[in-house]
């Protein structure tokens, strides 16, 4: 027999939808540890609704007109935090000027998921196997974050704290993440290992390189799935500068990357099968960039 | 707990009710507004069964709460076909390419074909996997799936 009122999955909570972010910054300053900001809600419902956590508060930010849209300026581009990924993804401008983010972007969930998932929301999630926070990693994003007392810039390099964990504190918003604009002779690419299109990634890597001539001038890399946070990997980075992209040079830099890493072992996949699977695609996806830049 | 008005345009009718915040859209579609075509499989994300168009784009019903839909358009299964019964050309090739067995995942699977086809109307195959990749189904081994879809495409690029 059907029950006259079935039961909902959440635990119950108070919900709040403010209309500015001021307001939203004021309810989490009272509310403190017993709030959560619900952004598109793509990890945070399935959370909810499997008990994994329950919050008593709820600051929905859907309301808030003034966190959503783009700015370009100054060499980078601002996106708002409630932007959704699709709205990014079907931004030309956007993936002409950050193209990191365009090749990313479609590797989220499904469309049905980027339809409401937000680039805040997901930085600000911290998930390891997410690619958004290793974008941001990679290009040295600048990630603003808005609290009662106004509003401070938190370099990339030191937000990541650890799985689901930022250097956010409790009553802060994440409210824009700036992604610099590379100029130059410049090319991109994003691998990916994932069961299927859309599952959380096993294993995964983000690149871009800037060539001087026939050699590689800059390069920036990020693994995602490998450890509690993304990774940057600074000595892949040291391995392929100066080379002129070889293929022995770029097997070097996979290396490299994954050198000192110690990955999570799960269902999925061992910890070494990890790191050889991160150095393979660390190699692929700087061959996608080289290329792309060669094409100029 | 508190309840809050909400105020919705289901497939064109406007419906209104008060919710508990934590009821999502799929359970007020389903318990409120009776409208049951929209299936629950999961309930956290991962199968699509609960796929919806809300104010243009497909989402998970499972994955929005009620009242953040307050004020927005939503189109469910029952809203695809025309007054009259004349079928959407995606469950017209559904049935045509037997893409669909029990019928569970049906719902979620046309609604998220017919959002997708408005935006890719013309896909390939790799990119009608990517655009399916979202939904599960346990029957068909999604060969008659991938026909219909490239059947709706043809239908509905010469309508």
């Amino acid at each position: 027999m059907l029950l006259a009122c079935p039961p909902v999955k959440p635990a119950p909570f108070e919900y709040h939808a403010p209309e500015r972010l001021d307001e939203a910054a004021q309810l989490l300053a009272e509310h403190a540890d017993e709030a959560k900001i619900l952004a598109g809600g793509q990890s945070l419902i399935p959370m909810l609704a499997l008990r994994l956590t329950s919050f008593p508060h709820l600051v929905d930010l859907g309301r808030v007109a003034d966190l959503r849209g783009v700015e370009q300026a100054n060499g980078s581009v601002r996106v708002k935090a409630m932007t959704t990924q699709a709205a990014i993804e079907k931004d030309a401008s956007v993936g002409a000027a950050v193209p990191l983010l365009a090749k990313a972007i479609p590797l989220i969930g499904h469309f049905q998921i980027r339809n409401r998932g937000t680039v805040g929301g997901s930085i600000a999630h911290a998930d390891p196997a997410s690619e958004l926070p290793a974008v941001a990693l990679a290009l040295d994003a600048s990630i603003e974050v808005t609290g009662k007392g106004g509003t401070r810039t938190v370099a990339a390099a030191d937000f990541f704290e650890g799985t689901w964990t930022t250097a956010m504190a409790e009553d802060e918003i994440l409210s824009a993440v700036s992604f610099p604009t590379w100029s130059g002779t410049t090319g991109f690419g994003v691998e990916e290992l994932a069961r299927r299109h859309g599952d959380f990634a096993i294993a995964g890597v983000v690149a871009g390189v800037e060539l001087d001539g026939s050699s590689v001038k800059r390069a920036a890399i990020a693994l995602f799935g490998m450890d509690s946070t993304p990774v940057r990997a600074s000595s892949a980075e040291a391995a392929v500068t100066g080379t002129s992209g070889a293929a022995a040079d770029l097997e070097a830099a996979g290396q490299a990357a994954v050198a000192e890493l110690d990955p999570p072992t799960d269902i999925h996949g061992s910890s070494a099968y990890r790191k050889k699977v991160g150095a393979v695609l660390v190699a692929r996806a700087l061959t996608q960039a080289l290329e792309e830049a060669r094409r100029g | 707990m508190a309840e809050f008005p909400v105020s919705v345009t289901v497939n064109g009718q406007a419906r209104r009710g008060t919710v508990e915040a934590r009821k999502t859209l799929a359970d007020w579609l389903r318990d409120d507004c009776n409208l049951t075509g929209t299936h629950l499989g999961c309930e956290h994300g991962v199968c699509g069964a609960c796929t919806v168009i809300m104010d243009g784009v497909a989402v998970r019903s499972c994955l929005v709460f009620a009242v953040q839909a307050d004020g927005s358009e939503v189109t469910t299964i029952e809203g695809l076909a025309a007054e009259d019964g004349t079928l959407h050309p995606v469950q017209d090739a559904f049935q045509k390419c037997h893409g669909l067995q029990c019928g569970f995942c049906t719902p979620g699977f046309i609604v998220s074909v017919a959002s997708f086809l408005e935006e890719h109307p013309n896909p390939d195959d790799t990119e009608i996997r990517e655009g399916l990749s979202g939904n599960i189904c346990r029957c068909t081994g999604y060969q008659g799936i991938l026909q219909a879809v490239k059947m709706a495409a043809e239908t509905m690029q010469s309508a």
